[in-house]
């Protein structure tokens, strides 16, 4: 990224939402760690884990809206691109066991001794190493967005059908993983981790720096949107929301400026996994069941495509009620709560909560100036609308 | 791309026996046009002559079942898609004005600018002096200088209209196809947009299709009659409106 | 013998005994022979065992195969013998009294691997002329299983009495199999054997002939064209058999996608709680089951007729409400249809849960559609096959309503120009109502079909809604015609591939391939052509 790029990126709202992701990754972590555990403003271990999993669904969120905000692209497929970045990590994570497991071997994966299977199968290769596992965290989502979308983009499929597709997509996935034969741990996925890069995932300290990192993964991935969307890109890609076919009269290459921003989009939510599996101690295929994709969708819906600070804040709200409404007496109407949100984000907020903040912000900056008509467009904060 | 050994025509667009069917209804019947370099075109006939057909054609949007088209004597048009077709220099104002309405007019011109379309160099794009004075001049041809940083969808369809011939003329392609750029203006935009286009064709070649007759008329060029997807007529204004076959197909028979 | 004849064998035992129950026993040389088995001399078993079994008397079957599973009990002092019912009830073997209890003193009559053998046969030999017509013929399948030589003449004995067609086939195939592998069989019964062999053609006389051993020349040669011959019928048969799967399982996917080829194909209104009007009416089957049941037993085989025409209303209703409540402010946005509808299924899903439990429910097959029937080497299911039945009636409906009734022209007209179809003074918005009530009501309709073959719990709208909109994608939007080629298709290359990948990897090929396959047709088999699609 060029200097240049930055400065472009951080208008008022983007700098205001990075400080308070940066204040949370130093502060809250700390407070875990120096504070007495009896202090007022002492945040327990747990809840850091917790949060820390919200924070890899604001970065799942934030790659979605890369996408379907600014491109038009709705992807019900991203939960793949998490359980694979998720998985990569798992397999690392699997091979730091070791001898502790319970069988003790010092090579296979319990699952494996489990399955009689004799020697490692040859794509669990160089998982033992870290810096492996964190290339294929990208390589590996990147990759399959690249191939999907470059079938996909290329032959002109695009809206509803897109969407089915990458439904279709996740969906295959989710029966191939919960095979056995597979070789990724089946039904039960990939647990019991131990360590990783040589402390304990279970250990306060590596939670701590787990849910810090987690904060510097989403200011970057921010940033990086930010540079995208307000770059000339950026507005090639609204173009391309708003009329496809325009653009390509226009002498744009269509199908390559979608086949890099969902690449991009993908290796994102594979990061986002990446950090998700050492938190939650467990990836298993459920993580691509098709309904979790779309739940993700609707992180975005809630706080407003098209606005990167209102995904984020909506992967945060959904699912801070999600563990809030889940937990308590109000549990078996968790799933109508989540229903009528769909429909009533849909029906009656369709600019999510940031948008429609945005839009009365800048009436009534307009009414009091009365000046400028620009900062709507300046601030990147256009109008989402449907590309069809 | 099919660049074939020597120029096969001199003609900047040549069209022959091109033709086009869509589930059994042939919209363009060996249809044959040639443009010069340098000319402006005017294409009128009745609704459902098939002209936006014809330069869905040549832009590559409709693919013909048979038929020739060849840009500028080498360049085979029925294989290339729209973006390619964009790329060579061929621009194309649409019937139905269709600007970025989200986005402001000065970056509905700045996508239009004819600068590297690639990924990379959007995304490591800066503004340079020369595109935003390149800006500046279309703003002012076009009268939208006032509006520039207002949302493309909140201008009136004739600004919209004047916003896509901006959108041409940022693009400076080699050839401009120009449909129905008068159809919601007044008698005084419809006269600014003839001085406009014949502008214009002083550097770019022109094809035009409209309606609007003393439009037609005030471009004082070669008129070619579509009917039914055919050359019905060619000539200068006078003598296509005298033609018996013209009346006949505009009055119905 | 295998499990599950020997528990048959078992229960017949137990029949056999209540009816020796009742008959008054007599001494004689049957009392005679039992009497033998407290002796614990196997030479002396072996005998009693060849009296009891060819005395015709009643309890001869309880007793040796009691003797076979070690429940014969003799009392080596009294000289007594109990059969010990599977249920721990005795009765005296010589009377079929029943007794209090088996004195301790009485021990398991002891088998050798001679004796055993003895016991197989002479059990083969009783059942293979049992009065009961199924009976013989399983044991005329078990010697064919076994093709132990000792059986030969039980076999010959029951084929000389032997008046049932099938059976009769049955027992010659059990003799053949039993001469192909009697090493002192002459190479005429042996040739003899291998023609009968080749005439039953599946898989077990393959495997027979297969595994032979040595033989006369003429007998391989025999044997290797018999053998390529039921191959080759074999492979005949199997492809007949995956694609009667594939029909049917074509004609589920088609049930379940044709109220989606309308709603999507020919509103483009994409519902993803379709498979929840699926569900529905699944449940309203169940429900019309359970009130049957407790009110009118009587009326249970007609259930289904009752469900399709209520499944219909419930669901259509349903959907009419949905188009009225929430579509109608969505269309033009396909993108944010697809997500307030599937907002929609989870409230659908979890209300059902709510009121019905999460669990499966019971949902009965009247006794018309239970039940199966062989053609050839293959068996049809009356479920399936009225389900297929179904299928097409419902889309020949379908498709006349829409050609022939006024509510199908107007969809029609609807569906091609809006504002023209509005302006001639169709009532758009009822028209667009209806149409999504109809196929909303067909999904209901579907639901019951599908009650009949797949588990009713609230998950079960999840598992069709991927497939019917491949079906629908596949086969092309806006044409019914697509969608059910689209549907046999994709049934039947599941089928297809399912034997060679596996029923997991066949399922992910056929996605995989769909999903190359709009690559290459982005608007499906049938793809509609013009501007209204680009629109
Ligand atoms: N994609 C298409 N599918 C089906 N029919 C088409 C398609 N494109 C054009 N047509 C038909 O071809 C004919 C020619 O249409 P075209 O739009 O080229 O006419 P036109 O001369 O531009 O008319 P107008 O003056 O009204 O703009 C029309 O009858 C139109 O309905
Ligand atoms: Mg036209």
């Amino acid at each position: 990224m060029t200097p240049h790029m930055l400065t472009r990126s951080l208008d008022r709202g983007a700098t205001i939402f990075l400080a308070i992701v940066a204040a949370c990754g130093i502060l809250i972590p700390l407070s875990n760690l120096l504070l007495p555990a009896d202090s007022f403003l002492q945040v327990p271990t747990y809840l850091v884990a917790l949060w820390g999993k919200y924070v890899c669904y604001a970065i799942l969120a934030l790659a979605i809206d890369l996408i379907w905000g600014y491109c038009g692209i709705l992807s019900l497929g991203h939960g793949a691109f998490f359980a694979l970045g998720g998985y990569a990590m798992g397999m690392y994570l699997m091979r730091q066991i070791g001898t502790r497991g319970v069988y003790g071997n010092p090579i296979l994966p319990d699952f494996m001794v489990f399955l009689n299977w004799q020697k490692l199968p040859w794509y669990w290769y160089g998982f033992d190493m870290f810096w492996f596992a964190a290339l294929m965290v990208l390589f590996v989502p990147g990759l399959l967005a690249f191939c999907f979308g470059w079938l996909a983009f290329r032959s002109r499929v695009t809206g509803v059908y897109l969407s089915i597709i990458t439904q279709a997509m996740t969906y295959a996935l989710l029966l191939a993983f919960f095979r056995n034969d597979f070789g990724f741990g089946g039904n039960n996925g990939l647990t019991d981790f131990k360590d990783i890069l040589g402390f304990n995932v279970q250990a306060e300290g590596t939670r701590a720096a787990l849910f810090a990192l987690s904060c510097l993964a989403l200011i970057v991935g921010f940033l990086i949107c930010r540079a995208i969307v307000s770059s000339k890109l950026g507005k090639v890609l609204i173009a391309v929301r708003d009329a496809e076919s325009r653009t390509r009269f226009l002498g744009y290459r269509v199908e390559s400026y979608k086949l890099f921003v969902f690449t991009v989009s993908a290796c994102m939510a594979g990061v986002a996994g990446a950090l998700y599996v050492p938190q939650v101690g467990i990836i298993n295929p459920s993580e691509f069941a098709p309904g979790n994709s779309i739940e993700a969708v609707i992180w975005v819906a809630v706080g407003g495509r098209g606005t990167l600070v209102g995904a984020a804040l909506g992967a945060v709200v959904v699912n801070y009620a999600k563990t809030f409404f889940t937990s308590g007496v109000l549990a078996p109407y968790w799933l109508f709560m989540l229903g009528a949100l769909f429909i009533l984000v849909t029906l009656l907020l369709p600019k999510g909560i940031v948008g429609t903040f945005n839009a009365w912000w800048a009436q009534s900056k307009e009414k009091r100036a009365a000046t400028s008509v620009s900062a709507a467009a300046e601030d990147g904060v256009t109008e989402p609308k449907m590309a069809e | 791309m099919n660049v074939m050994d020597t120029r096969a025509t001199s003609a900047m667009l040549y069209l022959d026996g091109v033709h086009v069917s869509f589930d059994g209804f042939h919209a363009i019947n060996n249809l044959s046009l040639t443009l010069e370099p340098g000319e402006m075109r005017a294409i009128i006939g009745p609704n459902g002559a098939g002209k936006t057909t014809m330069m869905d054609i040549i832009t590559g949007k409709t693919k013909p079942d048979e038929g020739t088209v060849l840009f500028d004597g080498v360049t085979d048009l029925t294989r290339l898609d729209e973006t390619r077709i964009a790329e060579l220099g061929i621009g194309r104002k649409f019937q139905k004005p269709t600007v970025f309405e989200s986005q402001t007019v000065q970056d509905n011109l700045l996508l239009a600018l004819n600068v590297d379309h690639s990924v990379k160099a959007t995304l490591f794009w800066r503004g340079s002096k020369a595109e935003s004075e390149r800006i500046d001049k279309v703003l002012e041809t076009i009268r939208l200088t006032e509006a520039r940083n207002r949302l493309a969808g909140s201008l009136s369809h004739g600004q919209k209209q004047w916003l896509e011939i901006g959108m041409l003329l940022a693009q400076d392609p080699k050839l401009l196809l120009v449909d129905e750029p008068v159809a919601g203006m007044t008698d005084v935009e419809t006269h600014l947009t003839a001085e406009l286009l014949k502008e214009i064709n002083k550097t770019h070649t022109v094809m035009v299709v409209e309606h609007d007759m003393t439009f037609v008329r005030e471009l004082g060029v070669k008129v070619t009659c579509l009917h039914e997807g055919t050359v019905l007529a060619e000539g200068t204004i006078d003598q296509v409106s005298s033609n018996e076959r013209v009346i006949e197909v505009y009055l119905g028979r | 013998m295998p499990a599950h004849l020997s528990a048959r064998l078992c229960s017949l035992a137990l029949s056999l005994f209540l009816i020796a129950f009742a008959l008054p026993a007599f001494a004689g040389p049957f009392e005679d022979a039992v009497a033998k088995f407290a002796n614990d001399d196997f030479s002396d078993t072996e005998e009693a065992i060849g009296v009891v079994a060819g005395s015709g008397n009643k309890l001869a079957f309880p007793i040796i195969s009691a003797l076979q599973d070690g429940r014969l009990m003799a009392d080596p002092d009294s000289k007594k013998v109990y059969v010990t019912g599977a249920d721990g009830k005795s009765i005296d073997a010589a009377t079929g009294e029943a007794v209090a209890s088996v004195p301790d003193s009485a021990s398991a009559v002891r088998l050798n691997n001679r004796l055993r053998r003895s016991v197989d046969a002479a059990l083969g030999s009783l059942t293979l002329q049992s009065p009961d017509v199924g009976t013989r013929l399983q044991a005329a399948q078990s010697v064919f299983k076994s093709h132990e030589e000792t059986a030969l003449e039980a076999v010959d004995a029951a084929l000389a009495k032997e008046s049932n067609k099938s059976v009769k086939t049955a027992l010659g195939e059990a003799r053949a199999a039993i001469l192909l592998f009697k090493s002192d069989a002459t190479e005429v019964e042996k040739l003899e054997a291998v023609a009968t062999l080749k005439a039953r053609g599946d898989q077990d006389a393959l495997a027979l002939l297969t595994g032979m051993g040595d033989q006369p020349d003429s007998v391989t040669k025999a044997a290797a064209s018999a053998i390529s011959s039921i191959q080759s019928s074999l492979a005949v048969w199997s492809t007949v058999q995956n694609a009667w799967y594939g029909l049917s399982l074509g004609s589920v996917l088609l049930l379940a996608a044709i109220g989606l080829a309308i709603t999507f194909g020919v509103m483009g209104v994409i519902n993803m709680a379709h498979g929840e009007m699926v569900m529905l009416g699944a449940y309203t089957t169940f429900v019309v089951q359970e009130v049957i049941r407790t009110r009118y037993p009587g009326l249970f085989d007609y259930s289904l007729l009752i469900a399709v025409p209520l499944a219909f209303v419930v669901a259509g209703a349903i959907g009419v409400l949905i188009e009225r409540s929430i579509i109608r402010f969505l269309y033009g946005r396909p993108l944010e249809t697809l997500l307030a509808t599937w907002g929609l299924s989870l409230v659908l899903q979890q209300a059902v849960r709510t009121m019905f439990g999460p669990t499966n429910r019971e949902v009965g097959n009247p006794s018309w559609m239970s039940g199966a029937f062989e053609l050839g080497q293959i068996t049809i299911t009356y479920n399936r096959l009225w389900i297929l039945c179904f299928t097409l009636a419902v889309f020949a409906i379908l498709l006349a309503m829409l050609r022939y009734t006024a509510l199908g022209l107007e969809m029609r007209a609807v569906t091609q120009n809006r504002r023209m179809a509005a302006s001639m003074g169709i009532a758009t918005s009822r028209v667009d109502a209806l149409t999504f009530g109809l196929g909303s009501g067909i999904a209901g309709i579907a639901g019951v079909a599908l009650s009949q073959i797949d588990n009713v719990s609230p998950n079960l709208g999840q598992s069709y809604i991927i497939d019917s909109f491949m079906v629908v994608v596949f086969g092309g939007v806006g044409n019914l015609w697509g969608t059910l080629v689209g549907a046999f298709t994709l049934g039947i290359a599941n089928k297809f591939l399912e034997p060679v990948a596996g029923a997991v990897l066949g399922k992910i090929a056929i996605l995989v391939l769909i999903i190359l396959f709009i690559q290459k047709r982005p608007r499906g088999l049938f793809a509609l052509k013009g501007r209204a699609v680009e629109a």
